[in-house]
């Protein structure tokens, strides 16, 4: 047993970044072993990516080796990287959007382009791991998760035995996680090496074999997970006791706030999205939205949001003096323009919430630029709750000059989420808040938003950690293939039934 | 047991680099161009290289009368360059610069040719300065409103208005060509000067240069501190984050568009009003496409722009200096001004990454 080497030891990495020598991995000595699942644990901004990142050779260390298999190696790009079976699923897909699945998948391979036996292999790969990718679909097509999956099936094609996913589960579906799971354990199973990098605890502790435990660039160190659990976990990783316990007040005085009924969106495709959708949203209360990825809950939100045309229905906003208005029809600025703040943190923050390539102040203005009469956009104001952000949120930023694309996906979130709350919004949406957050950050974003619930704000929260669901929400509505599958009260149901419903119109019988 | 080798050098990305050490490679890209310059031109002719040198700088700046058209020349191009930058702040890569200028021209020529007989000299200017705004911003306009209805390629688009411009501009050079027959306009209203635009203090250049600087300031402030500049901003980097904070994306691209080709309007009257007095196909010299260069070598940033503009011309002049008098052919300079280009614009590859060497000495444990 102690003759076993390990797949690839880490021998005292550091990175440091800029010129003001940001220390990102301070002396990390890891080692990952060959039939196991090691789970990388560490806040956001820890270094785990960037770890893992020298190991796929996105970066070069500027100290340390790297052994694979007892022998050193240098990995300087990627493909040095895949030369030694190591490959790794970012959490950012790196896809070419007009190609098809197949394309990507061979994309960079030497020799001679042969889709026709790439597809084979494709099929050959997703048959025996069970995955769904129809290999001739171009990826603009395809949804967050079928995307990750032609990620995870590019890297196996490879013939990757060293496998890193860099928060794989973030954008699956409980049912997708499992199966990925499982996918993950026999690869374990058959002598692979996998590093998994998660916020979910519960994942964390089904799943892996092994925990290591990063903080502020620092190795903590690392534990067989078996033998601890996710309190001692936690605290590790935040470096100080934390409760993790969501708090759940009664809802203050609720009013009906938004009344949606008959809602049917089609996509520009002419699919059926949203599918009659009638619900009520009360002020002081938390509604949330649990579904299958893709059931529609991107579509009700844009819709509601005024940026998704639809096909029929009403969507009301009701006055705190019971007069009604329409929202559809209306854009996002005609709708401002009515005096209804609508705060909405979009899935796809990079993409729609946030300019990437704007420092945080710029970002504070997006949604404030237009006010006042001069020509000239007020910068100063921008500045200020861009410092409030910050300081409140603890977002991690060398300073308020940086682009947001530069921060980790915690801290852009908080940024996002932080200025939508500073509008004071009547009704705030919310898509997958908490994606890709690290424990604290999580509850950061739990407690604003039922803080924001506390002032009387119709909250609707989109969420795909149904543990969350329940502590959280005082309603839930569950969505299946873009019709209401039922509303639940979040105080009395549970995952089990949550997830029937999720599956099937009514969540079948309850005897 | 170590027998991995590091590799000699890799590349990685370099973080923000301060502004002047930004300057500082670019600077050396300048110096190192022109002893690659020196150097082939010593292998041609045989001069040294001190001569070749002082030639280019008399190019520049041998006597007051090549200072000014220095001077003129960086300022059209500067016009040109400031009129592309909001597009391309957008992300809206208008190349259609060298046609927007030119009809800018053809319609001031109109007004020159036209009205001279019908308005007084200030009404002819300043009817030329309305039509050739109104000429470049339906030229820049058009292909905007096919992007923002149709999603039509602006690039491909842009380009090829410039060939319609051309081939426009050909047409009422015929039309108007004095003597008939003579297949060119000659100088127009050479006796009466109508449309001419005033000289100041004595230089024939100095409105043009003033104009042009009064437009980089104009500029600087409308992009980086008005809402439209802000809204380009937005637009360029993520419509859908436009959209989802309620700007009209559409909107912005046409309005943008009327603007960055109404700018190229003014810069072919400043060119047919204000300095040449005559209007040819070949009139803009490049400059739609030279402009280009001009606007991302300054991060499309107008200030930085008075630079790279300078830059380039100063570069150029020197180069046409070096292939006159030491009688080389024509494509001479077109070699050296490749060579330049070469170097400029190959210095943002040391800007943007780092190389890094294998470290001399490392310590095995």
């Amino acid at each position: 047993m102690q003759n076993k080497v390990p797949a690839v030891e880490l021998r005292h990495i550091t990175k440091r970044f800029g010129f003001k020598g940001i220390v990102a991995n301070d002396d990390i000595s890891l080692d990952i072993r060959r039939g196991e699942i090691l789970a990388l644990l560490g806040e956001n901004g820890s270094g785990k990516t960037t770890l893992m990142n020298v190991l796929a050779g996105i970066y070069f260390p500027d100290e340390g080796q790297i052994l694979i298999d007892g022998r050193e190696v240098v990995i300087s790009s990627p493909k040095d990287a895949f030369d030694l079976g190591i490959g790794m699923i970012h959490q950012h897909f790196k896809l070419v959007d007009v190609l098809t699945a197949a394309e990507n998948i061979v994309l960079g391979i030497k020799g001679k382009l042969d889709l026709q036996g790439a597809t084979e292999k494709i099929n050959a790969i997703c048959k025996q791991y069970g995955f769904e990718v129809d290999p001739k679909q171009k990826i603009y097509d395809m949804s967050v998760s079928q995307k990750q999956t032609v990620e995870i099936v590019k890297v196996l094609y490879r013939g990757a035995d060293i496998l890193i996913l860099d928060e794989p589960t973030a954008v699956l579906t409980p049912q997708e996680s499992d199966k990925l799971f499982n996918v993950l354990r026999n690869m374990r199973d058959d002598g692979k090496a996998i590093v998994i990098i998660t916020h979910k605890m519960h994942e964390v502790e089904s799943l892996s074999d092994r925990v290591a435990v990063l903080r502020g660039g620092h190795y903590i160190g690392d534990m067989v997970t078996a033998e601890t659990n996710a309190q001692e976990m936690t605290n590790m990783m935040v470096g100080r006791a934390v409760s993790l316990n969501i708090d759940r007040p009664e809802p203050v005085n609720p009013r009906p706030r938004l009344e949606i009924s008959d809602l049917t969106v089609r996509s520009e495709e002419g699919i059926l999205k949203l599918d009659g959708v009638s619900f009520t949203a009360n002020s002081g209360e938390i509604l949330g939205i649990a579904g299958i990825s893709g059931s529609g809950q991107k579509e009700l939100l844009e819709a509601i949001a005024g940026l998704q045309p639809m096909e029929r229905g009403k969507i009301e906003y009701i006055w705190d003096d019971g007069t009604r208005e329409n929202l559809i029809g209306k854009d996002p600025r005609q709708i401002h323009d009515m005096g209804v703040t609508l705060s909405f943190v979009p899935e796809d923050r990079l993409g729609m919430g946030l300019v990437g390539n704007m420092d945080l102040s710029d970002n504070m203005m997006l949604r404030t630029f237009r006010r006042g009469k001069s020509v000239f956009t007020d910068r100063k104001t921008p500045h200020r709750v861009a410092e409030n952000v910050v300081e409140e949120l603890d977002v991690v930023t060398p300073n308020l000059a940086t682009p947001v694309r530069r921060l980790s996906g915690g801290n852009v979130q908080k940024v996002l989420v932080g200025r939508e709350i500073t509008q004071a919004p009547s009704v705030l949406l919310t898509a997958y808040a908490v994606r890709g957050l690290d424990i604290n950050s999580s509850y950061t974003i739990y407690d604003l938003i039922n803080r924001q619930k506390a002032a009387g704000v119709a909250v609707v929260y989109v969420g795909e950690d149904l543990d969350v669901l329940v502590e959280l929400c005082d309603r839930i509505l569950v969505l299946c293939g873009g019709r209401v599958s039922g509303i639940v009260d979040g105080r009395t149901t549970d995952k089990r039934e949550l997830g029937l419903m999720m599956t099937r119109i009514g969540g079948g019988s309850n005897e | 047991m170590n027998n991995a080798k590091e590799p000699l050098f890799h590349i990685s990305k370099r973080g923000e680099l301060p502004w002047y050490k930004g300057w500082l490679v670019r600077g050396c890209a300048v110096l190192l161009a022109l002893i690659a310059c020196a150097v082939v031109t010593m292998l041609v002719t045989g001069e040294n290289p001190i001569s070749i040198y002082a030639t280019i700088w008399s190019g520049s700046f041998g006597s007051p009368r090549r200072a000014w058209v220095l001077f003129q020349n960086i300022a059209i191009l500067l016009c040109v360059s400031l009129a592309v930058t909001p597009a391309f702040r957008m992300r809206f890569w208008n190349i259609g610069g060298e046609g927007q200028m030119l009809v800018g021209g053809l319609a001031t020529t109109a007004c020159m040719i036209c009205l001279r007989d019908v308005l007084p000299n200030w009404g002819v200017i300043l009817c030329m300065i309305v039509a050739s705004i109104i000429a470049g911003a339906v030229w820049g306009g058009i292909p905007a409103f096919f992007k923002a209805r149709w999603g039509t390629n602006e690039t491909l688009f842009t380009l090829m208005m410039n060939y319609i411009a051309t081939q426009l501009v050909a047409f009422f050079i015929i039309v108007w060509e004095v003597p008939k027959g003579a297949g060119k306009i000659g100088i127009i209203n050479q006796q009466s000067e109508i449309g001419w635009l005033p000289v100041i203090a004595g230089q024939k250049y100095l409105l043009n240069i003033l104009i042009v600087g009064a437009i980089c300031l104009a500029m600087y402030v409308y992009l980086n501190f008005s809402k439209h500049g802000y809204e380009i901003a937005v637009v360029g980097e993520s419509e859908r984050t436009a959209r989802y904070v309620g700007i009209k994306v559409d909107r912005v691209i046409v309005r943008t568009m009327l603007l960055s080709g109404g700018l190229c309007g003014v810069a072919g009257m400043l060119l047919v009003g204000g300095t040449d007095h005559t209007l040819t196909t070949t009139i803009t010299a490049g400059r739609g496409f030279t402009a280009v260069m001009v606007s991302w070598l300054a991060k499309f940033n107008p200030i930085w722009m008075v630079l790279t503009s300078f830059l380039i011309v100063f570069l150029q002049r020197g180069a046409g200096e070096i292939s006159t008098s030491f009688g080389l052919d024509q494509s001479f300079s077109d070699i050296l001004t490749g060579i330049i280009l070469f170097f400029i614009i190959g210095s943002e590859f040391f800007i943007n990454y780092k190389i890094n060497f294998r470290h001399a000495a490392r310590k095995e444990a």
